[in-house]
């Protein structure tokens, strides 16, 4: 739907985001905190529920937690958990250990890089569940004739963050959730991964008549799984709302599921008593109540938030204000905690642009190992590319095997990456020299540019006539003639040498 | 002899075996031998055990006496032959709580305690029968059916660790360690007349003890004195970084208090939990308190009456609990399934015939208890009258030392004798406080009551107040002989 | 405190909502019990919930201790054998269940 349609209505937008904290193990026992293992190998007595189990509470899921609210603005208090009550075979207790009446993190907020300040209400931690899948020709629960569970996930420990319903538009949310993600990733929670269900939103979306102060009846929906996603079901939701209001109906409080197939969203069923979650504080944990030391050295210890580091990069980098790409893509690098490369480049006076460039593009796509690509390597290619010693393309494709390389190098360090925060060094001359690339002297190339042409004197007057689309006629030629070697730019200063001096 | 005769007595106790077998005076394995024939003897007619663990505990006594042989000291409890509650992990050893739910369950886990018991010496001889999850004052909720009392076979052992206690009294082993949410290691010790102490909570690891109330759970031991309990206590006691309760305070010296004497000693007789107890219990708890005072004790009667709302709350804060502990047999990962259409149906289906009436019931009361719209009103308020016990405990300790009651208000009463729910939840009217509170206490058999069946005389003391509440048992065990 | 708890009884709707709530399938004979004993208990009970309590703290633990936490660091998993041995269906290392009809 266009945003046309929400004419005379206002959409009132609140998100739910559960984060998995980067931890070594769960929040209550000594089991892995990983990803994609094989079923049911990372459970004991007490992330399986077994009788007589006990929780004991991890202390790095404490400190990460203390260390969100803190990057949140919010106040942090002396917390307790309650249980959640309810039955589910993904639930090995039948009940959830969650932080109720007396979360850790309350109050707080976050600032949208519009500048506008979305509240947040609470951050509190809690435990993952395990993973159903369902057997059947649809693999959806619909239909399926039995179910599978995994309990590697459960008693994975989260945060949940709760933002009030301070958002207007699925763009705002979006931005919302990168800027969370950045934050998230900052502090060291989280990897921000979400298609590896490292972050998952839930939204409650409502409407309104425009100018009303009343809140409408929201719903939730779950099941949003990347930022495109939250979009376009926030903007199906809304028009939902709206046309049922507008046909005189009334809108149920009710949680619904999106389907990322169809881009719509749908009442899900469940039971009427399924709320009725009997919360009463956990008996097997104490209280957290931590004094203003630990705060303190939470609070202190905080690196610099997304924010700041944009708007450090941002004016090395000489970016335009928000919105223009050269601010994006100072935002993208930040949200991939990539600012250290580009810094790096620039101290050792390369090009910002492309500097900004490389890291924005080649190197976020391959976050993983650009991670662990030592600045100064890094700052070495852009060097080599600002002073034209190789051209963009050459560039993309060095940095390319630099990346691979050091692919290679996590590998031999087992595959994870997630224990080790060193860099390595890679050599990019040696990696342009292998692949023969060499800067071509202007000798050579304007040589090359007197024999196109010869050959080509129609296609040569018509850029005299000053037809400009023709000289990307003479830089594809160059490119073929020097197999790629020829840099774009340097063509057409050569070409608009060769005409002055002829006229 | 009809069957309404003593059927055996207790063996030796835990520091003579231990000695015994340290010395060579007697081998772990002859020690167990004797425990095992005693068994063989009288079980059918107690039904003490749901598991005897003949060959592996004859293996482990084996191995005591390999030690010993090569000049290494077992442990504290050289050979002990020690039973555990059916609630109490074992690795490997079916734990089945005396519940169809978990007939079939082998834990691959050990309790903290058993590792412990382990560690100094104990040889592990069963696996004792209780009142289904521990609920029950009779042992008759047992699914596996009741146990007798080994003082008369016509009657209950008390209940929940009834198997504990009896496995003590028929002489089967040293010592068993029970479990006590409510009572449920005293009143049986106290029915069967044996020594039975509940803890100080945070004192003895929970791990590994199915949870029945996690707030006011805590393990303990039943033995044929209160030196040999003392002793237990040392050993199974102490801070586990696997339970986030567990307290990290020594527990030691207990043995040194017992022979230290009551002279000056304040003892405070708490009026409202003796006034409910029958006549016959309260003649023998006054002929102790009159000889308590005879040693140089100084005995008075305190009221403490908050304590007269401790069983209405207990029974909220219990069935809370335990309603959100017992969620988790479910049929999805262990134990009992009864097949269903579909999940909810199947988890219905498995609850319905995996749990016995009374276990169903305090799950409906706590579930009901928790419920949106009265938790305030029950939950709630059922921790508020905590705070009022304890701070009236508070108050009572600031004039005595330990205070006194009968454990229980009757001696063992029959088979069927407690149909009404509330009256067998009276049994434990006595007992409860000290969970409610988090206290140690104790009961000490002193005497017999009617139809010659023991009584037991409890002894609380406050927050980690073992020392005084050992010293204070040993005098009265002592008074008793 | 609510009407429902001075009243200090129970309907049989209600034993058979809280049944619900706690999977517990319950035929008629145990419905009529549990109303019958459920209403006799909480009887007794409401003398607890009629006490004024409001100026006292409630208490859900009977020590206070607080900051109990344990390092970051790897303990010993279970084997799968473990798992599958006690498991009424175990199905290529997964706990299998009947079809699932609601969402939580």
């Amino acid at each position: 739907m266009s945003s046309d349609s929400l004419e005379g209505w206002d959409l009132v937008i609140g998100l739910e985001v559960h984060c998995e904290l980067d931890t070594n193990t769960k929040l209550f026992c000594g089991c892995p905190n990983s990803f994609g293992d094989s079923p049911n190998t990372n459970v004991c007595p007490v992330c399986l529920g077994l009788p007589g189990s006990l929780p004991v509470l991890n202390s790095r899921a404490v400190d990460l937690a203390m260390r969100i609210g803190a990057a949140l603005h919010c106040d942090i208090r002396p917390s307790r958990f309650h249980r959640k009550n309810y039955f589910y075979p993904d639930m090995p207790k039948a009940f959830q250990i969650s932080q109720y009446d007396a979360p850790i993190n309350c109050d707080g907020w976050l600032e949208l890089t519009t500048g506008k300040r979305v509240g947040i209400e609470r951050a509190h931690i809690e435990e993952d569940t395990g993973k159903t899948t369902h057997l059947g020709e649809s693999g959806r629960i619909q239909g399926a004739s039995s179910s599978l569970v995994d309990y590697n996930r459960a008693g994975v420990p989260l945060v949940e963050t709760v933002s009030a319903p301070d958002m207007n538009s699925a763009q705002e949310a979006k931005d919302y959730v990168s800027e969370l993600r950045a934050i998230l990733v900052a502090c060291g929670a989280s990897d921000g991964k979400m298609e590896e269900g490292s972050l998952r939103v839930d939204a409650n979306v409502s409407v309104r008549r425009s100018g009303s102060k009343e809140l409408g009846t929201r719903c939730e929906i779950k099941n949003v799984n990347s930022l495109k996603s939250l979009g376009k079901a926030i903007e199906f939701e809304a028009a939902r709302q709206i046309a049922v209001l507008q046909q005189g109906g009334t809108i149920r409080q009710e949680t619904r599921h999106f389907n990322e197939d169809t881009g719509e969203t749908s009442s899900m069923r469940s039971k009427e008593d399924s709320h009725d979650y009997r919360y009463f504080p956990e008996p097997d944990l104490v209280v957290i109540s931590p004094d203003e030391a630990w705060i303190g050295g939470i609070r202190s210890g905080l690196p610099p938030m997304p924010a700041e580091r944009r708007a450090l990069l941002g004016s090395k980098c000489g970016a335009g204000s928000p919105g223009t790409p050269s601010s994006n893509q100072v935002s993208t690098v930040v949200a991939h905690g990539l600012d250290a490369l580009v810094l790096g480049a620039l101290d050792d006076g390369a090009d910002p642009r492309i500097a900004l460039s490389r890291c924005a593009n080649e190197a976020v796509a391959r976050v993983d190992a650009a991670l662990h690509l030592a600045p100064t390597s890094f700052s070495r290619l852009v060097t080599m590319e600002s002073v034209g010693d190789i051209t963009a393309t050459q560039s993309k494709l060095v940095l390319g095997e630099m990346l691979d390389e050091v692919d290679q190098k996590l590998e031999e360090l087992g595959g994870s990456t997630g224990g080790f925060g060193g860099y390595f060094e890679v050599d990019p001359e040696a990696i342009a020299n292998s692949k023969g690339f060499e800067k071509l002297d202007n000798t050579t190339l304007a040589r090359t540019l007197d024999d196109i042409v010869e050959s080509n004197p129609g296609e040569w007057e018509r850029f005299l006539a000053g037809d400009e689309k023709v000289a990307q006629f003479f830089v594809g030629q160059m490119m073929k003639s020097t197999r790629g070697q020829a840099d774009g730019k340097a063509v057409i200063s050569l070409m608009n040498a060769r005409r002055d001096k002829k006229g | 002899m009809t069957s309404t005769q003593r059927t055996s007595f207790p063996r030796q106790g835990v520091r003579e075996t231990a000695i015994a077998v340290k010395t060579r005076f007697q081998s772990a394995s002859d020690v167990l031998s004797d425990c095992l024939e005693e068994i063989a003897r009288c079980e059918d007619k107690i039904h003490a055990f749901n598991l005897v663990l003949d060959n592996q505990a004859r293996q482990r006594a084996s191995e005591i006496d390999d030690l010993i042989a090569r000049g290494i000291d077992p442990g504290p409890l050289a050979g002990v032959p020690v039973a555990l509650k059916d609630n109490i992990c074992t690795r490997e050893i079916a734990t089945t709580c005396s519940s169809k739910m978990l007939e079939r369950w082998i834990p691959p886990y050990n309790a903290t305690v058993v590792a412990k018991l382990q560690d100094a010496g104990a040889v592990i001889v069963g696996k004792t029968n209780m009142d289904e999850f521990a609920m029950g004052s009779s042992t008759e909720n047992s699914a596996f059916g009741p146990t007798r009392n080994p003082c008369n076979l016509d009657y209950v052992p008390g209940g929940s660790s009834g198997g504990s206690a009896a496995s003590v009294a028929a002489g089967f082993v040293c010592c068993a360690l029970g479990s006590d949410t409510g009572g449920s290691i005293r009143q049986p010790a106290s029915l069967c007349g044996v020594v039975g102490v509940k803890p100080t909570y945070g004192r003895v690891s929970r791990y590994g003890l199915i949870a029945f109330a996690s707030s006011l759970d805590q393990i303990g031991p039943l033995c044929v004195n209160v030196g040999d309990a003392a002793l237990i206590c040392e050993v199974i006691g102490g801070y586990d970084p696997r339970d986030s309760t567990s307290i990290d305070e020594p527990f030691s010296g207990l043995l040194d208090s017992c022979d230290k004497g009551v002279d000056g000693i304040r003892v405070g007789v708490v009026t409202e939990l003796l006034a409910p107890a029958s006549p016959d219990v309260q003649a023998a708890f006054t002929k102790c308190t009159d000889k308590l005072a005879a040693i140089g004790a100084k005995v008075d009667e305190i009221s403490i009456p908050e304590l007269s709302y401790g069983l209405a709350a207990y029974y909220l804060i219990a069935p809370a609990e335990a309603s959100s502990n017992l969620a988790r047999y479910d049929g999805v990962r262990y134990g009992l399934r009864v097949a269903g259409q579909d999940v909810e149906s199947m988890m219905r289906a498995t609850r319905s015939a995996g749990f016995g009436p009374e276990v169903k019931r305090r799950i409906m009361l706590g579930t009901y208890a928790l419920s949106s719209g009265y938790y305030d009103a029950y939950y709630g308020q059922a921790q508020r009258v905590r705070t009022l016990i304890t701070k009236a405990f508070g108050r009572a300790y600031e004039s005595f030392d330990v205070l006194l009651s009968p454990t229980s208000p009757t001696v063992a009463f029959g088979f069927g004798a407690k149909q009404d729910p509330l009256d067998m939840y009276n049994s434990d009217i006595a007992t409860i406080a000290s969970n409610l509170a988090g206290h140690p206490a104790m009961s000490v058999p002193f005497g017999l009551g009617a139809n010659n069946l023991p009584v037991g005389v409890q002894v609380m003391a406050p927050t980690l107040g073992e020392a005084v509440m050992f010293q204070v048992g040993a005098q009265i065990e002592g008074l008793a002989q | 405190m609510t009407d429902q708890a001075s009243r200090g009884k129970i309907s049989r709707e209600e034993v058979v909502h809280i049944a619900s709530l706690a999977r517990l399938g319950l035929d008629d004979g145990e419905l009529d019990a549990f109303t019958r004993e459920l209403g006799a208990i909480l009887d007794h009970a409401s003398t607890v919930a009629e006490i004024d309590l409001r100026d006292v703290s409630p208490m859900s633990h009977p020590i206070a201790l607080s900051n109990v936490l344990r390092d970051d660091v790897l303990d010993e998993c279970l084997e799968l054998e473990d798992l599958q041995s006690n498991a009424p269906d175990f199905f290529e290392g997964k706990f299998r269940v009947p079809k699932i009809l609601d969402e939580p």
